[in-house]
């Protein structure tokens, strides 16, 4: 077995008396893909914003190939490998497209200081932010800003910005939601590709049933802020626990 | 702010052009004091409020102590040519001063509050000009109190200084103009200001520039993606407030005399603001448009007034309405047209308009 990328030792939020993330303790691997499930308020998005920073851990830890990321700040983060995707779409609406693709790219390139020389001058960049501009087929929009773009395409430009970060850890919120059926192929095939990578490792929340059937490695559930199981996804699946508490009494999905 | 090119936005910069030409020629163009002192006037207010365009319209930022920095400036300048007398030395050296009283302050604002949430921001800002103004009138004996301190220029720049003399030793002049130390001082002025604008031009279109529009439309988003907010906002406040300061040593070397009513004021707040809205925020031509817009207001439109009551003075009512004690309340009802009809500003609305297929 591979040594794991990622790590979350005892990960826990309060948020006054409620506990939101309770003491969840996991490592995903590179070369793996981990679905998180779990009804909805069990936590999932919480565990996500704790492991890229938007939320600071009340206690335990993040740990990211040996370094300990809890106290960092998300661009920090960013800058170790953690890649996110929001769920709710969270782009730069008034620029263009291809703006907001170079965007994360600089980001990644570490030149987001570089101040003497015009944005255009700096070829790498356009040429990388090109080229997941392509990968996302969103070529066609290129120049349109991100407030003007269909639901679908700004799900798409949501995927492509995680893209053209380069990270080591990639997480996905929900990337398909509210995606046509057309559409959610599109970015079911990205994410994909990039699990091919094995030097990847991908995590996504995710509630479609086939979609976790097509991707899944593994499989992890969250209950009420707490792991309640992990494994094999069918054996998972297959739980009787898994399916009082996710499949068979919360929601009804089948 | 799409990339795609408009009939609108090539009319703004032509606009611009325009300016810029008539800038550059004025003491040619227009051969009288008062203009030149509006031409310069207006030179100095594009740098100051592009370098406040920096804050509100790239990045997001709001801020009230745009000011503080321009008095900091300012007054380092005058304080130091009036103790150690014209000269180039304390020039320089009170610019400087500025600079790092500018730089400290805003470091220290700048990282104690930008965490904040925008308004609690806004507010210390508001709060450290209001102790800015209270202190230049109580040091009164190095700021000169209410009334202010005046002060001689360089050398170079008094009119008895002969730039260029012909065969007679006598002032030449290019065009009818008298080549002496007036024409120096408004070139000094229109060079450092153009430099100033040409820096801050240079920065918006570059990786940096990109950085700061990103903060300002999804901040959360520029961090999650691997930009440091605090530190770029920290950052584009200094540069603010660096530029904000050096309009003020030019102009405090322009005008001879500093107090609170040239560079410290809150009604030059207010210009500012009116300016940057006007203009057009998020794009250095906005300043350019708005601050000569409204500098040629304040300075002409009472003139403009007096002509037009003087021409109806036949009919009943009208010259009643154009005397030209009314002239600031003709303003504000300018400034709600414009407003109203361009409501991203000159700039902003115009770049918008006629798309090119």
């Amino acid at each position: 077995m591979t040594q794991p990328s990622l790590i979350t030792r005892d990960l826990t939020i309060r948020f006054g008396g409620h506990v939101a993330v309770n003491a969840v303790s996991c490592a995903f691997h590179p070369g793996e893909l981990t679905v998180i499930v779990g009804p909805n308020g069990a936590g999932k998005t919480t565990y996500f914003n704790l492991i890229s920073g938007q939320l600071s851990a009340s206690s335990g830890q993040v740990i990211k190939d040996g370094v300990d990321l809890t106290r960092m700040a998300p661009s920090a983060r960013a800058h170790h490998g953690i890649g996110r995707a929001f769920q709710l779409t969270n782009l730069f609406p008034a620029l263009s497209v291809l703006e907001n693709i170079r965007l994360a790219v600089q980001a990644r390139a570490g030149m987001g200081w570089r101040m003497l020389r015009p944005v255009r001058h700096f070829r790498v960049l356009s040429e990388k932010a090109e080229h997941f501009l392509e990968a996302t087929r969103l070529g066609a929009r290129a120049h349109q800003p991100a407030a003007l773009l269909p639901h679908g395409d700004q799900r798409k430009l949501e995927v492509a910005l995680l893209m053209a970060m380069e990270p080591d850890v990639y997480m996905f919120d929900e990337p398909t939601a509210g995606m046509s059926l057309d559409h959610a192929p599109e970015v079911l095939e990205l994410i994909a590709g990039i699990k091919r990578d094995t030097t990847k490792t991908v995590l996504l929340v995710e509630h479609k049933m086939e979609v976790v059937r097509a991707l899944a490695d593994r499989i992890i559930v969250l209950h009420n802020g707490e792991l309640l199981a992990q494994g094999d996804p069918a054996e998972v699946m297959a739980s009787q626990l898994v399916r009082d508490v996710y499949l068979g009494k919360s929601e009804g999905v089948a | 702010m799409t990339t795609t090119s408009t009939y609108g936005s090539i009319a703004v910069k032509l606009m611009v052009l325009l300016i810029a030409a008539a800038l550059l020629f004025a003491p040619f163009l227009f051969q009288d004091v008062r203009s030149v002192e509006v031409a310069a006037r207006i030179c100095i207010f594009i740098v100051l409020v592009a370098s406040y365009d920096l804050l509100i319209g790239y990045t997001g930022i709001v801020s009230f102590a745009h000011t503080m920095f321009f008095g900091f400036g300012a007054y380092g300048a005058a304080i130091l040519l009036k103790q150690m007398g014209p000269g180039w030395g304390p020039v320089v050296l009170g610019g400087l001063a500025g600079i790092a009283l500018s730089l400290v302050i805003a470091v220290a604002i700048g990282l104690l509050s930008l965490r904040v949430k925008a308004i609690f921001f806004a507010m210390i800002t508001l709060a450290a000009a209001s102790v800015a103004l209270v202190l230049a009138s109580q040091l009164s004996h190095l700021t000169g109190g209410e009334d202010g301190i005046t002060y001689s220029a360089p050398d170079l720049f008094k009119p008895a200084t002969k730039l260029l003399v012909d065969a007679d030793g006598k002032v030449m002049k290019i065009a009818g103009v008298r080549m002496n130390g007036k024409i120096a001082a408004y070139y000094f002025v229109f060079a450092s200001s153009a430099v100033l604008f040409a820096l801050m031009l240079r920065l918006v279109g570059s990786p940096l520039g990109t950085v700061l529009k990103a903060i300002r439309e999804n901040e959360a988003r520029a961090e999650a993606i691997g930009y440091r907010v605090v530190a770029y906002r920290t950052f584009v406040f200094c540069i603010s407030a660096v530029v904000a300061s050096l309009a003020g040593t030019i102009y405090a070397v322009w005008l001879k005399y500093t107090g609170p009513e040239t560079a410290l004021s809150f009604d030059i707040m207010i210009d500012i603001l009116l300016m940057v809205v006007i203009g057009g925020m998020g794009t250095m031509w906005g300043p350019v448009i708005g601050a000569t817009l409204l500098v040629i207001a304040q300075y002409y439109l009472r003139d403009l007034m007096g002509v037009a009551a003087e021409a109806v003075s036949s009919v009943p009512v009208l010259p009643e309405l154009l005397n030209p004690d009314r002239w600031l309340f003709w303003l504000g009802i300018l400034f709600i047209l414009l407003v109203y009809f361009f409501p991203k500003g000159i700039a902003g609305t115009a770049m918008e308009k006629g798309v090119r297929q």
